[in-house]
């Protein structure tokens, strides 16, 4: 088996024993491809005390701090075969994560979006709202994180209106027009999670307009760590743009640039689904064994997509916890989680966070 | 115009090539046949031949060849 036919398998059809199992297999193999093509990723495995060419369990897996694809270039491929280069988008005085994608593993990731996404908003393409500026996609060859979710989630839109200008200022009569356009019919609104807040919604409120989005569906992600020290919680984040815009369907995910396409959607039911095509264990802060379900620790997350950089398992900065398995009543099996914080200490770093406008 | 010569037109505007050099395109094989690429050659493709292209067409679509292919699944045949 290989990431190809993994992707053969519905997002939230795999039962936990198989998936451990192909999952220990295909992440072994990995482990020993990254560590034969990248010196850096070989040393730190060695240091780890990992050992090549054995069937490792998933938790067995070396996990990368990811911290390290901020301090070095972590890349498992020839540099002719670098098709993009994908940042995490740091602003003055922050370091950022590189990563280095090669056609397989950038094809890899827009397979993998679309399988999860189209479990949520179906397979037929509808318009699309982006909560941005156009401005973010600037350099096509080399692209932030939101570029990345930008261009990434292209795919399910048709046609496509950014709602921010140059500046970041709510272009008002374009989306209005946007939206007569789609004449009540779906419409897809992307964004980062402080961008819809910050210059969306409190742009809508301070004009004192509203827009007909009744039928929209708002996926948004980057995290909430500016929002939480605004103390804008998820209802009350829910609860304004209904306000604003009558949307009331709006999901959250949870993902990294270091593992693009391998998101974590919210369900209706408020839980964020861990898909067939990643996983994710939770650690003990002290002795980084593994946490029972239930129990608070570090996020590490694996997937067998990432093939052109040892990106295949990662320690992130995340605190979370796994709050059950395949029994969440929206029916999709799988682990489904909920991130609680950063760790402390850890350098602040996100994905719209970033954004200091 | 029969379809071919409409299919090739938007590779050849879209891309920079000859018609010569369309049968070995591949999506991602050139710079400009990146995401952003993508998409506007699915846009285009919809306008000409006014059809709406799934998503995971969209994706299926991996190249000029591969690309006939899928169109065929919407009822426009390119020969």
């Amino acid at each position: 088996m290989d990431y190809d036919d993994l992707l053969k398998i519905g997002p939230y059809a795999l039962g936990e024993a198989d998936k451990d199992r192909i999952y220990g297999e295909l992440l072994s193999r990995l482990t020993d491809r990254h560590r034969a093509h990248c010196k850096l990723y070989d040393r730190v495995c060695g240091f780890l005390g990992d050992h090549t060419n054995t069937t490792r369990s998933v938790e067995e897996i070396p996990m990368t701090p990811v911290s390290l694809f901020k301090q070095a270039d972590l890349c498992s491929v020839p540099p002719e075969e670098v098709f993009k280069t994908m940042t995490s988008s740091g602003t003055s005085g922050q370091k950022t994560s590189k990563i280095f994608l090669d056609r397989q593993t950038a094809a890899w990731q827009q397979l993998t979006l679309e399988r999860i996404v189209r479990d949520f908003i179906g397979e037929r393409r509808i318009p699309m709202l982006i909560v941005d500026s156009p401005d973010v996609l600037r350099d096509r060859n080399l692209f932030s994180a939101r570029g990345a979710g930008i261009l990434g989630f292209s795919i399910f839109g048709t046609k496509r209106c950014y709602a921010l200008t140059a500046d970041m200022a709510l272009d008002y009569n374009a989306v209005q027009k946007f939206l007569e356009e789609a004449a009540d019919g779906p419409v897809l609104v992307f964004g980062f999670t402080y961008i819809i807040w910050k210059h969306f919604y409190q742009a809508l409120a301070a004009l004192g307009k509203t827009l007909p989005l009744e039928n929209g569906f708002l996926i948004h992600g980057g995290g909430w760590k500016k929002l939480q020290s605004e103390a804008v919680s998820q209802e009350v984040f829910k609860k304004g743009l209904e306000n604003v815009c009558g949307i009331s369907r709006v999901r959250n995910y949870y993902g990294m640039a270091e593992q693009t396409g391998c998101i974590y959607m919210e369900c209706e039911c408020g839980n964020l689904h861990v898909s067939s095509y990643s996983d994710v264990r939770i650690r003990n802060m002290e002795d980084f064994s593994c946490c029972k379900n239930g129990t608070e620790g570090v996020i590490q997350v694996l997937t067998p997509m990432a093939w052109s950089y040892p990106g295949h398992s990662i320690l992130t900065e995340d605190k979370g916890i796994i709050l059950g398995v395949d029994n969440c009543p929206c029916g999709r099996k799988g682990k489904y989680i909920k991130i609680t914080g950063r760790i402390p200490k850890a350098e602040v770093r996100g994905c719209s966070d970033t954004y200091e406008g | 115009m029969t379809h071919l010569e409409t299919y090739n037109k938007i590779f050849r505007g879209m891309f920079r090539k000859t018609d010569e050099e369309l049968p070995e395109l591949k999506y991602r094989g050139i710079a400009l046949w990146d995401s952003i690429g993508h998409m506007d050659l699915m846009g285009e493709l919809e306008e000409a031949f006014d059809i709406r292209i799934d998503t995971q067409d969209v994706l299926d679509f991996t190249s000029y060849e591969k690309g006939k292919e899928v169109l065929g699944r919407y009822g426009v045949v390119i020969e």
